[in-house]
């Protein structure tokens, strides 16, 4: 085959077919010290080790939010973290049916000679912390490349460098039993249309999977992880179907079928606003040959976040907040997310953070 | 979008969805003057206009076959030709709901420093041309790359050169209101297994809708025109539904489901051979968001050529075999073809020729 058929072939299909569930999605909750550390400190909680592990056990020990998710994704300190019970988060995954899975980039370095363009790094070594990874309980992993869109971005170089190093991670993955989740990101920073957003998400992912073949990756068994298609954060919204319509033939025009499925990024868009996107994707009648659903951090967490605000006593509603996100995202995976069935108003606020890095 | 918008878009994406109709499918009857002189010796025909347009309107008035065809790939002499009553042959085709085509690649020319690797020419001048056919009532055009394996081929020049051809191709013709239909033609010569095959096809159609993106086509007014994933004509063959399994996975890993349907040239198979690999892919359970039809010249005409031997007394049985050809491959679209049908003399046969050359 073009693919590379290693030891692990039939896990990795089998791995990413279940993350793609329907009705399912993945929560990522693979924040660094750093980022949560940001977090934390807008909703006035310090950023220590246990602040850190308390907000993640109130996540997943939430009563009926893991029956949404088919994976979670972890940073390297909470693979090794328990629950207060004693029980590793990993095994408390395990147990109720979601897949853990690990960040494994080492962030962002600038590529000298562009305008501000970056190529992201974590390749060294990156075999043996596989293999530790795949040892402690995960199956999954996931690196972010990052374009923008500007008057000359992104460049040629910038696509080429990322593209090439999501398929040199990808690999290395598979060598080592863990599906790669593919996230080329292309920021939404700008006051560009909906169509430039477009034909730079189409050029990038084209650049993605020719990348990926090059480098024999099987793709059965790996999942995609793209931005949706939407106008710049400094142009004039558009109503979820036409987001859903341009995402999806962007999709169709360079996502081979044997991809399984995709989960979205939420970029900097509100919680709401996010789910309301992915039903309308969902619910268009187009055919799309993977499953279309959620790999959300802030917009699964926003609201959860400060119903919490770090105080135990807050712990049941923050739970039942995030329950509401997990399921309302649960739904649009399917097509059937009603609008407004949640409230809240932090679920319609905005998450957007110019030029964001994790 | 990342396409260029032409302005026959709409036409484009109506025409290709059209050819793609299941239950149908082309005949490529575009042998060039010196090709059709080898089929005509092979019957002791001698190579006369009045003889090609004989062949060519025993084929299209044969009563019955036209439903089974959605288009028709011509060489330019018969795009101009009437049939004995003086009706234009374009016309004949479009009464009878079968869109003309046209051949438009000039044929291969060798590579230098490779080994006896070729490129298609045929760009010079090829947007006027397409204006004229189009004029003339074509509506799609074909171009055939070719490809062969061997221990250091395809190598990556030969590749790149064929595939960035057949995107030049392809744009131009939709500037031009064509349908492209893309030919990246793997020879069957050789000794090698069906992997082999599968890993160069793969190769090859990453590269050429890599290629494609680059060049903007939009591939929702595109047909693909590849060879079916089979072991090399000097190995042992293999069942229909392996060639149906591999082929299939090839294409999963490599077409965007933006494109509307796939038609498979026949290579050197037999008549019959070609339609039961066509049948077994159209039965297989699978993701196939494109549809799988048939681009057959030899194995749609052999049988037929044998029975009507130039004789005007021949031709009413000779377009029954054409029309027995016609019913077998409209049914494998659809996976019901039981493998029943009368066989013509010869319809069984080999048509695989060393190194063939139109």
């Amino acid at each position: 085959m073009s693919a590379f058929v290693g030891k692990y072939a039939d896990e990795l299909i089998k791995t990413a077919k279940y993350i793609a569930t329907p009705g399912k999605g993945i929560l990522a909750a693979d924040e660094s010290t750093g980022t949560i550390g940001k977090r934390f400190s807008s909703i006035n909680v310090e950023n220590i080790e246990s602040n850190r592990q308390a907000l993640r056990e109130l996540l997943f020990t939430s009563p009926g939010a893991l029956p949404c998710l088919s994976g979670v994704i972890l940073f390297e300190e909470t693979l090794y973290q328990k629950t207060s019970d004693g029980k590793p988060f990993v095994e408390f995954l395990q147990e109720n049916g979601v897949i853990p899975g690990i960040k494994v980039d080492k962030g962002v370095v600038d590529l000298a000679g562009t305008n501000g363009e970056t190529t992201t790094q974590g390749l060294d070594s990156l075999d043996a912390r596989c293999q530790e990874y795949y040892k402690a309980g995960a199956r999954f992993a996931k690196w972010r490349a990052v374009l923008k869109i500007g008057a000359t971005e992104p460049s040629e170089l910038s696509i080429q460098e990322n593209a090439k190093g999501l398929a040199r991670y990808a690999i290395i993955c598979q060598e080592n039993g863990l599906v790669p989740i593919v996230e080329p990101e292309v920021l939404t920073d700008g006051s560009h249309d909906i169509k430039k957003c477009a034909a730079v998400t189409e050029t990038v992912l084209s650049a993605v999977y020719k990348a990926l073949n090059d480098h024999h990756v099987l793709l059965e068994g790996t999942l995609l992880k793209p931005n949706m298609v939407t106008p710049g954060s400094d142009s004039a919204k558009v109503a979820p179907e036409v987001i859903a319509e341009y995402t999806v033939n962007a999709l169709r025009r360079t996502v081979p079928p044997a991809v399984p499925g995709i989960v979205f990024l939420s970029g900097g868009q509100s919680e709401e606003e996010a789910t309301q996107n992915l039903n309308a994707m969902n619910k268009l009648d187009l055919l799309k040959p993977w499953t279309l659903t959620f790999s959300f951090g802030r917009a699964l967490q926003q609201s959860t976040l400060k119903a919490w605000g770090g105080k135990k006593e807050n712990v049941a509603k923050a739970q039942a907040t995030f329950l509401v996100r997990c399921k309302a995202n649960s739904d649009a995976t399917l097509g059937k997310y009603i609008t407004g069935a949640s409230g809240d108003s932090a679920a319609s606020e905005s998450l957007f953070v110019k030029g964001y890095s994790y | 979008m990342a396409s260029f918008t032409s302005k026959y878009a709409d036409e484009l994406i109506a025409n290709a969805a059209y050819i793609g109709t299941p239950g149908k499918g082309i005949l490529a009857a575009d042998e060039s003057t010196g090709t059709i002189g080898k089929r005509l010796s092979s019957i002791n025909v001698e190579n006369v206009e009045s003889n090609r347009r004989a062949l060519r309107e025993l084929l299209f008035t044969t009563s019955g076959a036209l439903p089974c065809l959605s288009g028709v790939i011509l060489f330019e002499e018969t795009l101009y030709q009437k049939s004995s009553k003086g009706t234009p042959f374009v016309d004949i085709l479009k009464e009878g709901g079968v869109l003309p085509g046209i051949k438009v690649d000039k044929g291969t020319v060798s590579l230098p420093g490779t080994n006896g690797e070729t490129t298609t020419q045929g760009l010079d001048g090829l947007g006027e041309r397409c204006k004229k056919y189009y004029e003339a009532g074509a509506r799609f055009a074909k171009w055939r790359a070719v490809l062969k394996i061997g221990p250091n081929e395809p190598s990556e020049l030969a590749i790149r050169e064929n595939a960035y051809g057949l995107a030049r191709y392809a744009a131009i013709c939709q500037e031009n209101g064509l349908v492209p239909i893309v030919e990246p033609e793997i020879l069957v010569d050789g000794s090698h297994d069906i992997q082999k095959c599968a890993e160069a096809t793969e190769r090859v159609l990453a590269a050429c809708y890599k290629a494609l993106s680059d060049h903007h086509v939009m591939l929702e007014g595109t047909l693909l025109k590849p060879n079916m994933v089979t072991p090399g004509s000097e190995s042992g063959k293999v069942a229909p539904e392996v060639v149906a399994e591999y082929t299939v996975r090839a294409l999963q890993r490599t077409v965007p489901a933006a494109v509307p349907a796939v038609v498979f040239l026949s290579g050197g198979q037999s008549e019959e051979e070609a339609t039961r690999n066509l049948n077994a892919m159209n039965q297989l359970k699978t993701k196939k968001p494109w549809s799988l039809s048939f681009s057959f010249g030899r194995a749609l005409q052999q049988s037929t050529l044998k029975t009507w031997g130039g004789k005007e007394e021949n031709v009413k049985k000779a377009q029954e075999a054409f029309l027995v050809r016609c019913k077998a491959n409209s049914e494998a679209t659809l996976g019901v073809y039981k493998g029943d049908a009368q066989l013509g003399e010869g319809a069984a046969e080999s048509l695989h020729v060393k190194d063939y050359k139109y």
